[in-house]
């Protein structure tokens, strides 16, 4: 009886993980047919390697806010260290490897890898407190991401690379030398390796990797951890290991939508717009509209965002003005008590209903 | 309650492929078989720098109107469409995705430097003509279907440091910079490179950023002690306002040298003491307040239409209108030419023209998209601008 319960309960994550996954498939199939039929504008075309970006970086940050249960303010701040280490490399190496696949695929790594390890070093210290100081961290970690990557001049020539915090002038490079970061201008001329296929294989991978992890052991650990602390403790669950896991695995993840960013574009620069608090804030009203801990929700709702006021073009300067107030219905629709109470009212409502017509059929 | 949640999610997903294969339907209509000549641009429309993107859009109207009222250009009319780009390269793409759906031909923008340099490489790949009014940073032009209206940032720093070199108006020089800004940043470096060349000494360059633009005291004290008789602000007028307003109240009054940012310093900033300004110099290729004909009906006109006074950036892009008008005349391409025969044509006739405007005259560009005009000084004498 036991086994059997299991089973089922296995395959109802099985069923889950299999809908979310073959949602993605099943859009990108579409999408390609539509493609190949010339069917999509240029705006779409455009949107859809931010779009996979956005998805990335919403399902990422719903590991650290939903099943770990820890707030993140700085998720943008990861993203940043993806994209420039990234691209900085793909820049150096643009001459080295001529193969565009497997330059970008070290690219990726390497984006991860940073993005990461920058997780790994903040978590480390503030992992082990309890309370909102990853918040607060965080958000100072994304700003001093940004600000760092503004002041850096780094060149390269053939004596090596030159760093300086100043200005081009002070690197000092010989005359065949270029400038690589060039401090607040950022990296110009990245190489546009990313693409829509390629997005949504690092959004599946990402899918795969983190729907995964919640329903290995080690996420069973790691909601353990979010509902109840002393508990998972008691039972001898290490806490600042699985907190750190889940958090630097959630950090590469950025770093990863990061190296699609600045493969995208051809020029790349930290601004508060793109890097910021702000952009932060965007993740988490992501994750918060998708659902708390709901993957699939965050997808979605990463998409519907997005697209939102790229669709609402044609409303002229109303455009932001309704992309807020359909933010804000949408917000209380999802999480309003009243809104929660109609909504099941509604669909209790619609059972009775259904429930009386079988019954008079 | 899953039922339900199930019934949305799946509402919303047909929703959004429904609106993506619409969205595909209109598009793709880039051979134009009428005959208006379809200009599009992007720039900041709302957000921080929307100031400009607005001065951009309104300008570019006036002239777009103006043409078609006189008849249009070899009988075609303009048409216009300015799409937001929030300041940010991301969505400059998108809106100029929005206006490649639309149908554009010849593109007018965009507005700041880094959405520039991000279209920059989408017209390159779709070989449409672009044609920046104020973009300013270098790589703006860096692909060969690329021009600009404006100075380039090294190329503002450059003409600072001749123009105080060359008239002595100063022997020590403080700056003070945003280097969290690419404009300001680049000119600063170009600005020290040409120093190089004179015999005036930079005693202190001094940087801040975005996010503590609002005490200046420490920069300034700095610059006091140096012993400079010349603070150098290739920054905006908003924060140079402060810088003045500062300076005043600690009692240092250097000469103040400012770039075409500067330009609003006397109406654009609220509760600022415009008094304090006076004796600013600057560079701008355009004063409002100039008694030239054809800028007094340009202010006049644009004052009507849209209220406030315009600025430098609604100069430079009512110019890149008339440029615009200038090289399809020369080149005689039609609007139902392909987007590419209209590049090239453009292109080769944009390298021979010569060109007056409210930005200057005698303009004529290098196929590396760099205009080349004389730089103009105005000075701030009882309120308005002198040039000097």
């Amino acid at each position: 009886m036991n086994t059997f319960l299991m089973n089922i309960k296995s395959n109802k994550t099985l069923k889950s993980k299999i809908i979310t996954l073959g949602l993605v498939v099943g859009v990108y199939i579409i999408m390609q047919v539509l493609l190949s039929a010339g069917a999509v504008s240029s705006l779409i075309k455009g949107l859809l390697v931010p779009l996979c970006t956005y998805a990335i970086l919403a399902v990422s940050l719903n590991l650290t806010v939903g099943i770990l249960g820890e707030l993140s303010l700085g998720h943008a701040g990861f993203m940043c260290i993806g994209a420039f280490s990234s691209a900085f490399f793909s820049k150096c190496m643009q001459d080295a490897i001529p193969v565009a696949g497997i330059r970008f695929t070290a690219a990726i790594l390497i984006g991860a890898l940073c993005a990461g390890l920058f997780g790994l070093l903040i978590g480390i210290p503030v992992l082990r407190l309890k309370g909102d100081y990853l918040a607060i961290v965080t958000l100072a970690f994304g700003e001093i991401a940004k600000n760092v990557i503004n002041m850096l001049y780094i060149g390269i020539d053939e004596n090596g690379m030159h760093f300086s915090t100043k200005s081009t002038l002070e690197l000092n490079l010989s005359e065949n030398g270029r400038v690589i970061i060039q401090g607040a201008q950022g990296i110009t001329g990245t190489p546009n390796d990313s693409s829509f296929t390629v997005g949504i294989i690092l959004l599946l991978i990402t899918l795969l990797v983190i729907l995964n992890l919640i329903h290995s052991r080690d996420g069973r650990a790691i909601m353990a951890i979010r509902d109840n602390t002393i508990a998972a403790e008691s039972v001898g669950i290490n806490i600042t290991k699985y907190k750190l896991m889940a958090f630097s695995v959630s950090a590469a993840f950025a770093g990863v939508a990061g190296v699609l960013y600045a493969h995208n574009l051809s020029t790349l620069s930290a601004t508060p717009k793109n890097f910021g608090y702000n952009m932060s804030i965007m993740i988490l009203v992501f994750v918060v509209l998708g659902g708390i801990g709901n993957i699939r929700g965050s997808i979605i709702a990463s998409v519907i965002l997005t697209l939102l006021p790229e669709l609402l073009r044609s409303l002229n300067d109303y455009r932001m003005l309704i992309y807020a107030i359909v933010l804000i219905v949408m917000m209380l629709f999802n999480w309003a008590p009243a809104c929660i109470q109609w909504r099941e009212k509604v669909v209790y409502k619609l059972k009775a209903k259904k429930i009386r017509t079988k019954e008079a059929e | 309650m899953r039922k339900f949640k199930k019934l949305v999610s799946a509402a919303l997903v047909s929703a959004m492929v429904l609106a993506m294969a619409g969205c595909g339907s209109d598009g793709n209509s880039n051979t134009n078989a009428g005959n208006t000549f379809k200009i599009g641009g992007t720039g900041p429309l709302t957000g921080d720098a929307a100031a400009y993107g607005q001065a951009v859009r309104n300008a570019a109207q006036l002239a777009v109107d103006e043409i078609n009222a006189n008849g249009g250009v070899n009988g075609y009319m303009l048409e216009l469409n300015y799409q937001d780009d929030e300041h940010d390269p991301e969505k400059a793409i998108n809106a100029y995705n929005t206006i490649k759906d639309w149908g554009v031909q010849i593109v007018l923008g965009s507005v700041t430097s880094k959405p520039c340099i991000a279209v920059g490489g989408k017209t390159k790949e779709d070989n449409i003509f672009q044609l920046t009014p104020s973009g300013t940073a270098v790589e703006c032009t860096q692909h060969d279907n690329a021009f600009r209206v404006c100075f380039s940032d090294p190329a503002q720093g450059t003409v600072s440091a001749q123009y105080i070199g060359d008239n002595n108006l100063a022997s020590k020089i403080a700056i003070i910079y945003d280097s969290s800004d690419p404009y300001s940043s680049g000119i600063y470096e170009s600005f020290t490179k040409e120093a190089g060349n004179y015999s005036f000494e930079i005693v202190s360059a001094e940087a801040f950023t975005s996010e503590s633009n609002t005490d200046f005291s420490v920069q300034l004290q700095k610059a006091k002690d140096s012993g400079a008789d010349m603070v150098f602000l290739p920054i905006y007028y908003n924060e140079a306002a402060l810088i003045l307003t500062q300076a005043n109240s600690m009692g240092f009054t250097p000469q103040f040298f400012g770039v075409d940012g500067m330009d609003g310093i006397l109406s654009g900033v609220e509760n600022f003491d415009a008094s304090l300004a006076e004796g600013v110099m600057f560079l701008t290729p355009f004063a409002s307040t100039s008694t030239e004909e054809n800028i007094v009906n340009f202010v006049t006109a644009y004052e009507e239409k849209f209220g406030g006074t315009p600025n430098q950036f609604a100069a430079d892009a009512y110019d890149g209108v008339y440029i615009i008008k200038a090289i399809i005349e020369k080149s005689g391409v039609k609007p139902s030419d392909d987007v590419s025969a209209i590049c090239e044509g453009l292109k080769s006739a944009m390298v021979e023209l010569t060109f007056d405007g409210l930005t200057g005259s005698g303009i004529t560009w290098s196929a590396d998209g760099e205009p080349d005009k004389a730089p103009s000084v105005v000075v701030i004498k009882d309120g308005v601008y002198n040039e000097m």
